[in-house]
């Protein structure tokens, strides 16, 4: 077992884990931050995306034991309770998810995207998000989304050259 | 069309069908507040890890689980043979013929294994880590048996048997004949009068229906009852079937769906795991959670398609369809699972799709295979007759050297012709579908697009351009439940719903419909809004909990809105009947003289009087008056059987760029009409095309289970069985024609599918649209880049993929055995 | 899954590195971003007894000049790579071939030397660091020594590092005159590992390309230089045509493998084609 200290949303825990003992699996299981989840081995799907030191991670890939020291984000960190992030309004509002297993992972790598290019086009929000499968909803809604979020989160208008719906 | 903006005034009361409400689901989604089966956790649980079997097919001689049972924090581990008089056979609900073999399925392997990745030993442990590492440490000795692969090799005379105490591998044969359904003329006859017959044998690969939410369930044995939290789209189908093969009664069990991350067909089943869970839990009485990785989901969760097509089409010279005739070879894999045979079987009458044709004949055989069973994938036998007849249709019109669409219009059923009994004897109930093809013509910019093309072949560019057509209509709504009888399906097609009309005017709506998804909470909300006149806010539904929810048939098959929407809305109808007669107790007015509006009774002609149906459930819980003779509540349920199914259609084009020197493909635009009837919600109705559309272009291009001659899953990481990410996905022009199903009350036809049925075949014949004047004819999908190089460069339809998986990580992904140890697990693979 | 267990150290300098590596025994792994490891053992295909985690190690990050090269410390991430002014103005080709590596996620955790030390046939950077001839700065217990990146790789995901050896920075030599610059990735989706790939750095002097350099993706066990193609386009008109020709000769000398993606003798086409796609563009034609 190894000490580690680390800050989640907010909060600080010194905790003792197996070298082994993935993020997620800490986050999900000694702290019940079960908001975020685990949806590949691979690091393929992204699902488990929070922020490390303000840095986008997959965080079953990153060990337990790295986050020491760290700061770590997760999507029930990004906003206070009973208040939505830009990012969590706008996939609400563009209709960004379905079944929304992905949810979590995407909204925290697009938060990510949006705080490195706070104007992405259609073609960066996608590959700004290649690191996060959804199955549900096509993307379309989702880089809506974020394009609309985005346009929040600099203080503009909506940028987003698509009207919600409009089924064009 | 545009979606209507939030409600802003209160005078007129507004219909909440139709408006783009933003989802009640959402809240928890986006905040992490979920309940997913895996997050949860009860005192003493205890974890499973399953450990496979890494051979394809083989006789177990000798299982050794000492050093597993002694590893720190295993507290048991079992074996096939532990289980073996009471675990049964894992249920199938369909033996669509009266002669069907079927070699039955325990849920752990006890004397042989039949795929990769089979259950043979459950390590029970404290922790999920310490099962894990305990898996390594059984040893099983496996005497290997020739694998059985190609279905076309398996059926032939003398092949290696999958089940050795079977004749063949042939599970079924299944026939119709439209002729003898005395629906069509002789098709033997037409064939031999058509002056054209096309034929073609087309591969509708293997898939994984792949839904991001790993499967998980979690047991909790009370006294002699156990509750299951599962990721299941079926809790109710689970209940019953649990309680048949385990023998675990149906009253004494409790099943939960709770926050259920997709699903697309692939968690309509009762796996194995979930028969283990329940039978360790009884035998230990302790609480267990088994919940999978992604590579053993992607190895073991039942896949979809597979099928092989010899599809036949006769015309005369003129374009006029004359006949079409269908074989197929589907396979089943080493097992029948829940509706396995069922699924190339339902296709059987979907392959006549919108066409008039006068003779048809359809065949089937359901084959043995050693790999995972198949069994429903979004469409589930739709798609596959829908790709074949769609490309059929582009062979025969490049026959006749007519215009793929013209030649579609020649012979589709014309819009007063509704409703219109087809070949297969199904009643089509409404739709346009000229209407929804000059639409989608016109989203797509389609003159453009062919000058575009003109200009590119007459100047040789090395990218050509093709533009690919799919007319397509599904049968939704499943199902009338007669109509499942006659097909020999083991259980019937309703839905259930009731309301709850709680003391101060809440509603608690409970269906039988599960969603996993959906957005049923949302929808369902907008309908009851409608039906009582209150407040979209106001109104909670429950679902997924066989306690809350005891009746249902949940989710699949585009059912939820046709068929348990319905139930929501009679039900709604006999809460306002019931209130009625409680309004014009306390209003003293007769029931005849009473208006529903706007959630309220009002006397006829009498201004200023009136007595909300909320106030009436104050009233009615009080129960201080109300009339002699009723009892003393308005709450209502509904059951709804369906007499017909929904018929949805669309005109789905695609506009393909060919790379020609290096095969590359790339979707230029997409645009599709979808006639879905009536529209609840326009915001969830988009986004389920939108993901329908993700998934058929995706079998298109990017997806396929490929097996090794070992019948080892190459593709059993993300790594290697691709999921489009958002920039491998075009941006998708959508719209819509409504012409209201007849068949329900609410008018709808079912939106969940038609995208993933429509795709794929305007894909591929966009694709071979735009290298056809090089002489392509077909390609095998997924259109790999190497097909598409090879059927440009050296003919044919692109042939076989190498079936070795990427070499990215040292070979991990043919490795991907997890829970199986195999010699060459070990960092640097086997390459 | 969840890895074996093992030992962990973490050092936070190249001599803690090298003497828990050292310490580590027979079954150490050396652990950069982790990206491909941490999978890797996930899956239980390695499981090694020691890990030893260079994340802390500061000195082997950034990127710095030196003299008539650029150093790249090996533990530097690929995002800190793709906003790093040096690589922008003396190794652009670096950064165009880490864009396409991976994700963002995983970009901000792999690392440059993790990348190469791993030497993945299909991963993106073994080529590139060959074809700018890029000098492999190994630390060992006993000192250190320098190896070109023609003998750093060895074979499949072998390079020149002993047991007991750390990468610790790469020295990319900075390129005289006129170079343009560019990274042909072919693959089916955006997250997936290269198929084949061209690295392409020419220089060209008025209407001639005056040097070439060719680094090839995936089509052997090792990364390969496209030497008939360089030697072709030497002293070349810059023009299509004598582009096309002289990129007819990528698939010489090489052996490619045959996968789910592609087979061997469509590799070898398929490098034709994006060699002279890369040269074209990175010549401005």
């Amino acid at each position: 077992m190894t000490e580690i200290n680390v800050r989640v949303d907010g909060v600080a825990y010194a905790d003792a884990v197996e070298p082994r003992t993935l993020l997620v699996h800490y986050l999900r299981e000694q702290l019940g931050k079960v908001g975020t989840v685990v949806g590949c081995d691979t690091s393929n799907c992204g699902a488990c995306t929070v922020h490390l030191d303000g840095e986008a991670v997959k965080s079953c890939t990153v060990l337990a034991v790295q986050a020491d020291g760290c700061e770590v984000t997760t999507i029930e960190g990004i906003a206070p309770q009973g208040s939505l992030h830009p990012m969590q309004k706008a996939f609400h509002e563009m209709h960004g998810l379905q079944c929304g297993f992905c949810t979590p992972g995407m909204i925290m790598a697009s938060i990510d995207l949006v705080n490195d290019n706070p104007n992405p086009t259609d073609d960066e929000v996608r590959e700004g998000i290649e690191g996060n499968l959804c199955r549900c909803t096509g993307y379309q809604n989702i880089v809506r989304a974020v394009q609309q979020a985005a346009a929040e989160m600099s203080g503009g208008a909506p940028t987003s050259s698509e009207t919600l719906g409009a089924q064009s | 069309m545009t979606m209507v903006d939030e409600p802003t005034g209160t005078q007129a009361p507004e219909k909440e069908v139709g408006k783009a409400r933003r989802r009640k689901e959402d809240a928890r989604l986006i905040t992490g507040k979920t309940t997913w089966t895996d997050n949860m956790s009860l005192p003493g649980m205890l974890h499973i890890a399953v450990v496979r079997s890494p051979v394809a097919h083989a006789r177990i001689s000798n299982v050794d689980v000492s050093a597993a049972k002694a590893a720190p924090g295993v507290i048991e581990v079992y074996t096939g043979r532990d289980f073996a008089e009471e675990q049964g056979s894992l249920p199938c609900a369909w033996p669509v013929t009266p002669d069907m073999v079927n070699p039955g399925h325990p849920s752990i392997a006890v004397d042989s294994v039949n795929h990769v990745g089979e259950a043979v030993a459950l390590i029970v442990a404290r922790s999920k880590v310490a099962a894990q590492d305990a898996v390594e440490l059984v040893d099983i000795d496996y005497d290997v048996l020739p694998p059985v692969l190609r279905m076309e090799e398996a059926v032939k005379d003398g092949a290696d048997l999958v089940h050795d105490e079977l004749s063949s591998n042939t599970s079924y044969h299944f026939v119709f004949d439209a002729g003898d359904a005395g629906l069509g003329g002789n098709t033997d006859q037409a064939f031999a009068d058509a002056e054209v017959v096309v034929s073609r044998r087309f591969v509708n690969q293997r898939l994984i229906p792949a839904f991001m939410e790993p499967r998980s369930c979690v047991v909790s044995p009370q006294g002699d009852n156990y509750t299951m939290w599962s990721s299941t789209q079926i809790p109710h189908i689970l209940r019953v079937m649990l309680a048949m093969v385990t023998g675990v009664p149906e009253h004494k069990l409790r099943i939960i769906a709770p926050d259920v991350g997709g699903g697309f067909g692939g968690k309509l089943q009762v796996n194995p795991e979930e028969v283990l869970a329940l039978l360790v839990a009884r035998r230990l009485g302790k609480p267990v959670k088994w919940t999978e990785t992604r590579s053993e989901s992607l190895m073991t969760a039942h896949h979809g398609r597979d099928q092989i097509q010899f599809i036949d089409i006769a015309a005369d010279r003129e374009g006029n369809v004359k006949g079409l005739k269908v074989r197929l070879l589907a396979d089943m894999g080493a097992y029948l699972r829940l509706i396995t045979p069922g699924v190339p079987a339902l296709g059987a009458f979907m392959f006549p799709a919108i066409y008039k044709f006068p003779a048809y004949h359809f065949e089937c055989d359901g084959v043995f295979t050693n790999k995972v069973p198949t069994d429903a994938y979004r469409g589930a036998g739709r798609p596959e007759a829908t790709f074949a007849v769609e490309r059929i249709m582009d062979e025969l019109a490049v026959e006749l050297g007519m215009d793929p669409l013209e030649l579609r219009r020649k012979n589709w059923i014309q819009a007063q012709e509704f409703p219109f009994t087809t070949i297969a004897g199904l009643e089509y109930d409404s739709g346009d579908y000229e209407q929804a093809t000059q639409q989608a013509l016109q989203l797509i910019g389609y003159d453009e697009l062919r000058a575009e093309q003109r200009q590119r072949r007459e100047s040789g560019d090395p990218v050509q351009l093709g533009i690919g057509f799919s007319t397509f209509t599904e049968m939704c709504g499943l199902a009338p439940s007669r109509v499942l009888g006659s097909l020999a399906f083991g259980a019937g097609g309703w839905e259930h719903a009731s309301i709850r009309m709680l003391p101060t005017g809440k509603v608690e709506v409970v269906t039988g419909s599960t969603p996993h998804g959906q957005g049923h909470e949302t929808a369902w909300s907008q309908l009851v809004a409608d039906e009582l006149g209150v407040p979209f806010e106001d109104v909670e539904v429950l679902h997924g909990d066989t306690s809350i929810s005891s009746r249902g048939l949940d989710t699949y098959g585009s059912r939820s809105l046709v068929v348990g929407g319905t139930a929501v809305v009679k039900a709604a109808e006999k809460v306002v009947a019931k209130a009625r007669k409680i309004a014009a107790h306390l209003l003293e007015a007769s029931e005849d003289d009473l208006e529903f509006t706007g959630g309220k009774f009002s006397v006829r002609g009498t201004p200023g009087t009136g007595l909300g149906i909320q106030e009436i459930a104050l009233a009615i819980f009080a129960a201080h008056n109300y009339p002699e003779g009723i009892e003393p509540s308005i709450d209502a349920d509904a059951t709804f059987d369906p007499v017909n199914f929904s018929f949805p259609h669309g005109t789905h084009i695609c506009a393909m760029e060919v790379d020609t020197e290096t095969g590359m493909v790339k979707i230029r635009k997409y645009a599709s009409v979808d006639d879905i009837g009536k529209i609840v919600n326009p915001l969830i109705v988009e986004g389920q095309i939108h993901g329908g559309l993700a998934q058929g272009i995706a079998q298109a291009l990017y997806e396929e289970a490929v097996y090794d001659d070992d019948g080892n899953l190459t593709t059993g990481t993300f790594v290697d069985y691709l999921v489009p990410a958002a920039s491998d996905l075009p941006h998708f022009d959508t719209g819509n024609t409504v012409h209201e199903a007849p068949g329900n009350p609410i008018g709808a036809k079912g939106v969940g599918e038609a995208g993933c049925i429509a795709s794929t075949p305007a894909v591929v014949n966009a694709a071979l649209d735009a290298v056809r004047h090089l002489g392509v004819t077909d390609i095998q999908m997924p259109l790999t880049p190497e097909r598409v190089w090879r059927a440009i460069h050296q003919g044919g339809d692109g042939g076989e993929r190498a079936t070795a998986g990427t070499i990215a990580w040292g070979g991990a992904s043919t490795e991907t055995t997890t829970g199986v140890s195999t010699d060459a697990s070990s960092l640097g693979g086997d390459r | 899954m969840i890895p074996a267990a093992f030992a962990y150290a973490r050092p936070t300098t190249i001599d803690e590195a090298l003497q828990a590596v050292a310490d580590g025994g027979e079954d150490v792994k050396i652990m950069a971003g982790g990206q491909s490891l941490i999978p890797v053992m996930r899956l239980r295909l390695a499981a090694p007894e020691t890990v030893v985690d260079l994340t802390r190690v500061a000195e082997m990050r950034g990127v710095r000049e030196e003299g008539d090269a650029i150093v790249i410390g090996a533990m530097t991430t690929h995002s800190d790579v793709l906003s790093d002014p040096l690589i922008a103005q003396w190794a652009p080709l670096i950064a165009d071939a880490t864009e396409t590596v991976a994700d963002r996620q995983v970009r901000h955790r792999g690392t440059f030397g993790g990348a190469l030390a791993h030497a993945d046939p299909a991963g993106d950077l073994p080529a590139v660091a060959l074809a700018l001839d890029a000098e492999f700065v190994i630390a060992g217990l006993n000192g250190r020594r320098t190896v070109g990146a023609a003998e750093f790789f060895v074979d499949y995901l072998t390079t020149a590092l002993e047991e007991g050896e750390l990468l610790v920075e790469i020295r990319v030599p900075k390129l005289q005159g006129t170079w343009g610059m560019h990274y042909e990735k072919f693959n089916r989706v955006a997250q997936a590992w290269s198929i084949v790939a061209v690295a392409a750095a020419v220089r060209r002097e008025g209407g001639v390309i005056a040097e070439a350099r060719i680094g090839l993706t995936n089509m052997g066990p090792v990364p390969l230089r496209a030497s008939g193609v360089e030697a072709a386009l030497a002293g070349a008109e810059a023009t299509a045509e004598a582009i096309a020709a002289a990129a007819d000769r990528a698939a010489e000398g090489t052996s490619p493998s045959s996968d789910l993606n592609a087979q061997a003798d469509y590799r070898q086409h398929l490098v034709t084609v994006l060699t002279r796609r890369a040269v074209t563009a990175a010549a401005g034609l």
